[in-house]
Order: structure tokens, then C-alpha cells, then sequence
């Protein structure tokens, strides 16, 4: 249970990080908060050759209003997101969605954009940033890109990073003021990763859904976007909304797997009645007799 | 495999280490800082056991590095009672709910409880049992536990602002009495 040697660097810059990791040809891992990278650093499933932690990158953390959206920098605690002002009233989704996030002490550590780069499928914060609709900023010695978060995700673990680059920021866009928070997660003890869950935003105008983002965790290989589902509900007004139908395409767009905490068949089950229970409970309409 | 010269506080005693990179700051404080009261239960952030305050908030020790607490303000159980051993309000609470039996998990908890503790007004109880989420306790059933954190959130020993200062040192601040 002790990690295998390594050197440690803790960059002062991102133009330095991204030296660094551009020299390390591969064989550097990044340190943000360390709240999944050291369970494997100490069980010895991550055995790299450089640890380049962020720690020390001042210009990586904190919450900012830009044109359009809200930044949230790669290294801002989950703990200072779920307090910060600006988050709870612009992007009350991401606040609910913090809150889940793992427990109080490893949120004290743990980064917002850590979570995102790892890309565990059950987790809160990557299904969170592709329901918001939210844009990666991704920087390497060979410049900046962005890639929306839906792009992101390539299987468990498995992002488009490539080893040199870092993502530096997340960017969330703007939601009309009073949208709707969808959020509901089934796990066997609070903290612990879902067996089923999902997440997402509403704004209603005139009694129909203007805009919606929605997505799963903890059903899939990746975070998956509830495509069919969003179109089904755009446009849609409440009064002859066909909640079960809408929830029927959003379970038929995950794909769910048997492991030992649960089978595929639970998490289909579960996640077509916590869809309909909390779209519901958002609409404040009343189930069918 | 590098080392590292880190400078720190630890329970109010300013340190300078030498360590290796891929020490924890768990088994740092353990075994050069002797602070065996940072108990190792699972060692991968599951169990709670090693939580301590780091600039004030409950973490982990064993998902740090030593190496990541160069320049921190570090507090371990060892550092929660006065010098004259009168206990923390945290150690109070929980002795007089019953919040232990083996004594395995409490230094933890101790930890997030004093960080909970430490403003100006206690955290809530709502607060307090969710961040419990964070401790695996095998002998009480948490009740005790919950007894502990309730009495601590209506203020029933008092705040623990008073007794980890500003400074880092611990112990109660002379002319700022503790409620009992």
C-alpha cells in the first residue's frame, strides 16, 4: 500500500507544467487533488515516472464570470465551488451536483477539474459539465483547444487529453435565471460513487421547455448525454408531456453494465423511475393514476 | 525518486523535514513527526481514520504527500486537548455521548468534528452527521457518534475557535473561558 518511487515536481506556471509534461514524453501523471490519483498511487495501479502537481498554480484556481458563461479553473476545490456565491446562483445545478461529490473531507482536496479529466464513469462532475452544455480548455506547449465535454469522453478513465496537454479551465455557459435543477443519484451509502444517476437543467417558457441538458452517470462506459430525451422535451408543453415516454428514450440511450454492486437490468430499471420521479417532481406534475 | 526539504507546522511546532516523494503525509506524521494518533486504516481515502486538519480543513493524510504540506499549518489529534490535558470541546462531546468504543476510527473524527467546530458558530447538525459520511466507525452504530455532533452543533461545550489560535498553537487562549 505505499506508491512506487517517483519524482515530484510542482510547477509554479502553466506554460511550466506543460513544459514539463511535453518533456516527459508520457511518462508524467498529473496531480490535482489527489483524491482518486493517490488510492492508485497506493495501491500501485499508477506507477509513473513524474508526478507534476498543480498545486502550486495559482492561476489555475478560482470561480469568474466571462462572456457568456462561467469559468470554473481546473483547480478550484470542489469544497470552494460548493461555497461560492456565484455558482449557487447562477449554476445551482453544479452547486446540487458538488454535494455529492465523494465526502466532505476529500472535497476539502479534491478539484473540480480533476474530477473531469479522470473521467470516472459513475462521478457527479463530468456528467454534470455535458449536461450544462459546458467547454473544456485544454493547453499544451503546442497551444490552446477546446472541446465540449460531450466530446470528451472516450470509455472509462479514457478522455481526448493527450499526455502532454493539461485542461486548465471549464467553462459553463450561461442558464436563463430560474431554470429548473434536475438531480437524482441512487448509491449504497452518501459518498459513495452511483449506481445510477443523472443530472440536469430545464428552462421552462410559457409553459413549454425552452432548453434542456441532460445526462447520466453511473450508466455507461462514459457520462452519456440524453440526446433523445432533450429533443423530446424541447418544444414540449407540459400539460400532454408523456413523462414515461421521454424516460423510456432516455434509458434506451445508456448503456449500463453488470457489476457486482448492481446489474445492468437494476440500473436500467432504476434509472428509467428516477427519471420520471424527478422530472416530474421538477414540472410539478402529478403522477398518472 | 526525488527528495524534498519541506517547512512546516505541525501541532503548533514549527519542522523541517527532509522527504521522500512519495511518502504520505500519513506515514510521515506517524513515523518522523510521532504523531501515531494519524491511525492507517485502509490507506486509499475509504475509511476516515487518517483525517487531520490541514490549514483548518479535515482532509485525508493518507491522499496527501508529505511533500504537498510544505508550508501547511497541520493539526493531528495530538494537538486537540490543552497542554494541561483539559479536552477539546470535539473530545468532550464524544466522551460524554459514548461516540467510541475501540478507538480506532475517533482520532478521525475528532479531526472533522474540531474543523466543524472551528468558526465562529459551530456547523449545523445536518452538516456534521453528512460529513460522518466520511468515517467508517465498526463498533458504536453512530449513534453515540450522532449524540456527539448534535451536542456540539447547539454549542453544548462550546466553540473550538478559542483553542486551535491563529498562530497554530493549541490550547485555550488565556481570558477566552470555555463553556462546559
Amino acid at each position: 500500500m505505499k506508491p512506487a518511487p517517483f519524482d515530484y515536481v510542482r510547477p509554479a506556471s502553466v506554460a511550466e507544467a506543460c513544459r514539463v509534461l511535453a518533456e516527459a514524453g508520457g511518462g508524467a501523471t498529473v496531480l490535482a487533488g489527489g483524491q482518486t490519483l493517490m488510492p492508485l498511487l497506493n495501491l500501485r495501479m499508477s506507477q509513473p515516472f513524474i508526478l507534476v502537481d498543480l498545486g502550486g498554480i495559482a492561476e489555475l484556481r478560482g470561480v469568474s464570470e466571462v462572456a457568456g458563461g462561467i469559468r470554473v479553473g481546473a483547480m478550484t476545490r470542489q469544497a470552494e465551488a460548493l461555497a461560492d456565491a456565484t455558482l449557487a446562483r447562477r449554476l445551482p445545478a453544479l452547486v446540487t451536483a458538488l454535494g455529492h461529490v465523494g465526502h466532505h473531507q476529500t472535497r476539502n482536496r479534491g478539484t473540480v477539474g480533476g474530477s473531469i479529466a479522470l473521467g470516472e464513469p459513475a462521478a457527479e462532475m463530468p456528467a454534470t459539465a455535458i449536461a450544462l452544455g459546458a467547454t473544456l480548455e485544454i493547453i499544451s506547449t503546442r497551444g490552446t483547444r477546446h472541446v465540449a465535454a460531450a466530446d470528451f469522453y472516450l470509455g472509462p478513465y479514457m478522455t481526448v487529453l493527450e499526455p502532454d496537454e493539461l485542461l486548465t479551465a471549464v467553462v459553463y455557459p450561461d442558464w436563463a435565471a430560474g431554470h429548473l435543477v434536475l438531480f437524482r443519484e441512487v448509491a449504497q451509502r452518501p459518498g459513495d460513487f452511483a449506481l445510477v444517476g443523472m443530472v440536469g437543467a430545464l428552462v421552462l417558457e410559457d409553459g413549454k421547455v425552452a432548453r434542456a441538458g441532460l445526462a447520466w452517470f453511473g450508466m455507461g462506459p462514459t457520462p452519456i448525454r440524453m440526446r433523445r430525451a432533450e429533443e423530446a422535451l424541447l418544444g414540449a408543453a407540459l400539460a400532454d408531456l408523456d413523462v414515461e415516454a421521454v424516460a423510456g428514450l432516455a434509458v434506451a440511450e445508456s448503456a449500463p453494465f453488470d457489476d457486482h454492486h448492481a446489474s445492468a437490468e437494476y440500473r436500467r430499471t432504476v434509472g428509467r423511475r428516477i427519471f420520471a420521479r424527478g422530472l416530474r417532481e421538477v414540472l410539478d406534475l402529478r403522477e398518472a393514476a | 525518486m526525488s527528495e524534498h526539504a519541506i517547512a512546516w507546522t505541525v501541532n503548533g511546532h514549527r519542522r523541517h523535514d527532509r522527504v521522500e516523494a512519495r511518502t504520505s503525509l500519513a506515514d510521515h506524521l506517524r513515523l518522523e513527526a510521532g504523531c501515531t494518533g494519524v491511525h492507517l486504516g485502509c490507506e486509499h481515502g475509504v475509511c476516515g481514520a487518517c483525517t487531520v486538519l490541514v490549514d483548518g480543513r479535515a482532509v485525508r493524510a493518507c491522499l496527501m504527500l508529505a511533500v504537498q504540506a510544505d508550508g501547511a499549518d497541520v493539526t493531528t489529534v495530538e494537538g486537540l486537548a490543552a497542554p494541561d490535558g483539559t479536552f477539546h470541546p470535539a473530545q468532550e462531546a464524544m466522551r460524554e455521548a459514548h461516540g467510541l468504543q475501540c478507538g480506532f476510527c475517533t482520532p478521525g473524527v475528532l479531526m472533522t468534528f474540531a474543523a466543524l467546530t472551528a468558526g465562529e458558530e459551530p456547523a449545523d447538525e445536518a452538516t456534521m452527521i453528512a460529513a460522518m459520511s466520511g468515517h467508517v466507525c465498526r463498533c458504536t452504530g453512530y449513534q453515540g457518534i450522532r449524540r456527539a455532533a448534535r451536542a456540539l452543533a447547539e454549542g453544548r461545550y462550546g466553540g473550538g475557535a478559542e483553542r486551535i489560535s491563529e498562530d497554530g498553537a493549541t490550547g485555550p487562549a488565556a481570558g477566552k473561558g470555555q463553556a462546559a
